[in-house]
């Protein structure tokens, strides 16, 4: 008897326990009136973006309730960790974000996002976008996401005061140039000539040194699958790279960027390179432009604008694609841009934004300026334009790598190995 | 250890009720295999609850644990290098490539360095602490939760304070501890930290030593109070000294509680993931085989090659706790539980 009661027991347990294991696979209801836009825009001036967006999405929108499925954690590390679990287990959220170009890659060969071909020509973004920006984020010919914004990579912070005290005349516009700034600084003043943080920094270094000393032109090239690394150019831009290395400070390992770009504004550094979200972080400082921080395109690349973009795609499978084409329709148009890029601190993608919306920040204003007037366009490896996953890793492994070991010839086998194998 | 422990209490409830239910003695024919279902019937009372109590655990283990084991080994076994590819059986050559490339020895030397000071220092101090609190201080009590009280911090937490202490910035622009030593007029103990490309993941450990010194501290404790009074006072009595009280008369008696600290301490020193991540973020110079894992399973998207570098993790912390469960299995035995 007792007995019978006990294996009774075991059976129920075991029941519940088998059953709390599986979970229930989420019970979507599926109705309409609903759209799930995933993002890791939760902070600062993104999450502030974003609400914008939301709210107009919803008045133009009615009825239709609006889903912010983001995820924290900067530059998208673990929201991209959280969505690839989705797209695997076939949940797709109905539009999510991701930076335009190769990184996407991934996404397109296992199939997980549609070509967005047809919705370009419908709402005329071809005419919209810069010809070389649609270029550079197509695969295969077709284009998979709607690029929200443009942040700019290539971009030279100074100190002005600090280049005073050096005796250097304006921003350098040469790597030579550059050098020649960074020995005054370092036998004139107590600053630190250039600051870096920590390893992915360097990395951001190493673009903007690649375009300035190769040329828009030949950059892009090395983009190609086999092209060719081991040549004297590219060994030349990795010497010049190396010597500007030489004027970083010894605890960069341990800043990231916001530390390197603040000792830039606090007269502590003469120069950084870093992208143009540094604008927004001195504005939160209370940094003045012109006074306590001025910029330039980084040397070499005066007329080249080294993009990276925030875009938004559509899944295979997404459960209301009809509001989702709504939501891209929204990112898409100038209204929509104009509404987000001001408040995240980026100009817009499209070349029609009305200048007057950003007059409120000198930066996003020259910005703009410079982007309407049709630049030379490079697309940003280290910020997944131009290289998958894959190869972005081999080089980032590559320079933490020669950060160890100060060995240029075998960061240039890496860096041309690396190129072989995509 | 749970389910193992319910078989054994439904094992030793097996007898009473074998006897209680006693069959009745066969007759010819039909009734004998009635007789023998029934014997098996009220056989299988004894032993089919206890198996029905730890099935789901067996059933979940079964799959969540050593499921995924298999699974991972099939992962690591194949050229699945992209989610998308089916991936067929390559025997062990990603075991064999990841020695080639450049990242993983540097990773795997990093490991090395980071779990002998970690293993080291964490036993040294934690040993230290223990015999001062042993040779009975004032406010014994108020110590110990001092010395434990790091246990309670995540090594998150941890990270980002070290982080700040251990700023490798130059006597001029020193901070943290290098400020400190500066202000003592010591600058030649300015240095490096973990950025320093050699043996740099020796700093890295001090955070987790400070941190574990205190567990570590009270493992001695209880094991130098376990030691009969008696014992001592036979030493001294023989002319020992205090010294050579501890060293050879309490030191041996301690093996188990170092042996347990040093599977505790290297199992946790080998899967270093969250304080690497706190102090360093994903950089070469701290690189360790969990942080590499990470950036080839979240970031590359290469399954064969995480599944390799997961299948030597578990193999090195196999190394470290198999031979524990030996030992614990054969002292049970031997002391007849």
């Amino acid at each position: 008897m007792r007995s019978r009661r006990w294996s009774v027991t075991a059976a129920g347990l075991g029941l519940v326990l088998v059953a709390s294991a599986c979970g229930d696979g989420g019970g979507d209801d599926g109705a309409g009136g609903q759209v799930e836009v995933f993002s890791w825009w939760t902070g600062g001036g993104e999450e502030a973006g974003l609400d914008a967006l939301i709210e107009r999405f919803e008045q133009e929108n009615e009825g239709v309730e609006f889903v912010n499925a983001a995820v924290a954690g900067g530059s998208g590390t673990n929201a991209q960790a959280v969505l690839e679990g989705r797209l695997q287990s076939q949940d797709p959220p109905d539009s999510f974000q991701g930076h335009a170009g190769a990184e996407l890659q991934d996404y397109i060969e296992a199939g997980y996002i549609q070509p967005l071909d047809d919705f370009f020509d419908e709402q005329g973004l071809h005419d919209a976008y810069p010809d070389q920006l649609v270029e550079q984020i197509s695969y295969d010919g077709s284009v998979y996401s709607v690029p929200v914004n443009i942040h700019r990579s290539n971009v030279m912070w100074f100190n002005p005061a600090l280049l005073e005290e050096a005796g250097v005349d304006g921003p350098p516009e040469t790597l030579d140039e550059f050098v020649e700034a960074l020995e005054a600084v370092e036998a004139e003043t107590d600053a630190i000539p250039v600051a870096v943080g920590a390893q992915w920094t360097v990395d951001h270094l190493l673009e903007s040194v690649l375009l300035g000393s190769l040329g828009a032109d030949a950059y892009n090239a090395l983009w190609e699958p086999g092209a060719n690394w081991d040549t004297p150019e590219m060994a030349e831009a990795l010497e010049t790279f190396e010597t500007i290395m030489a004027f970083t400070q010894e605890e960069s390992a341990a800043e990231d960027w916001q530390e390197a770009a603040r000792r830039v504004s606090d007269g502590e550094a003469a120069f950084n390179i870093m992208g143009d979200w540094a604008a927004g972080y001195f504005d939160e400082l209370g940094a003045l432009p012109g006074e306590d921080y001025d910029w330039a395109a980084s040397p070499g690349t005066d007329g080249t604008y080294m993009w990276l973009s925030d875009s938004f795609t559509l899944p295979e499978g997404a459960p209301n694609e009809e509001q989702a084409l709504s939501w891209l329709e929204l990112v898409a148009s100038q209204e929509g841009q104009d509404l987000f890029n001001p408040v995240k601190g980026s100009i817009p993608a499209r070349e029609d934004a009305d200048p007057a919306e950003y007059a409120d920040s000198p930066y996003l204003e020259s910005a703009l300026a410079e982007w309407q007037a049709g630049p030379q366009l490079a697309g940003s490896f280290w910020h997944g334009v131009t290289v998958g996953n894959r190869w972005k890793n081999d080089i980032d492994t590559a320079v933490g790598l020669y950060l160890q070991n100060g060995d240029l010839d075998v960061l240039n086998e890496a860096l041309h190995e690396a190129a072989q194998t995509e | 250890m749970t389910e193992s422990s319910a078989t054994g209490a439904a094992a030793r409830g097996g007898p009473g009720h074998t006897k209680r239910s006693a069959p009745a003695r066969p007759r010819a024919g039909r009734p004998v295999r009635q007789g023998r279902l029934r014997r098996a019937v009220t056989r299988s009372r004894t032993w089919l609850p206890g198996l029905l109590l730890v099935s789901p655990s067996i059933l979940l283990i079964g799959v969540f644990v050593y499921g995924m084991i298999g699974w991972n080994t099939r992962l690591a076994l194949s050229d699945k290098h992209a989610p998308i590819q089916d991936g067929s059986f390559v025997g062990l050559t990603n075991f064999v490539q990841l020695w080639q490339e450049a990242r993983w020895p540097a990773a795997v030397g990093n490991a090395v360095v980071f779990t002998v000071v970690f293993v080291g220092g964490a036993l040294f101090l934690g040993w230290l602490l223990g015999l001062l609190l042993d040779k009975g201080i004032r406010g014994e009590a108020v110590f110990r939760t001092l010395f434990l009280a790091p246990m309670a911090v995540s090594f998150i937490a941890t990270g980002v304070v070290w982080r700040w202490l251990m700023n490798p910035a130059p006597a001029e622009r020193a901070t943290g501890l290098n400020a400190l030593f500066v202000h003592l007029n010591m600058d030649f103990l300015v240095n490096d930290w973990w950025t320093a490309p050699d043996l740099g993941m020796a700093a890295m450990a001090l955070p987790a030593v400070w941190q574990l010194a205190g567990y570590i501290m009270a493992l001695f404790l209880a094991g130098f109070r376990g030691v009969p009074e008696e014992l001592r006072e036979a030493a001294r009595v023989d002319g020992c000294s205090e010294w050579g009280v501890y060293w050879r008369v309490v030191m041996p008696q301690l093996r188990p509680v170092v042996l347990s600290a040093v599977i505790i301490l290297g199992h946790m020193s080998l899967k270093v993931f969250d304080l690497i991540i706190a102090v360093a973020g994903q950089q070469i110079v701290a690189d360790v085989p969990a942080v590499y894992m990470w950036a080839m399973v979240f970031e590359v998207r290469d399954p064969a090659k995480g599944a390799t570098i997961a299948s030597y993790l578990l193999f090195t912390v196999a190394v470290f706790v198999i031979p524990y469960l030996v030992w614990t299995v054969r002292k049970e035995r031997s002391e007849g539980r």
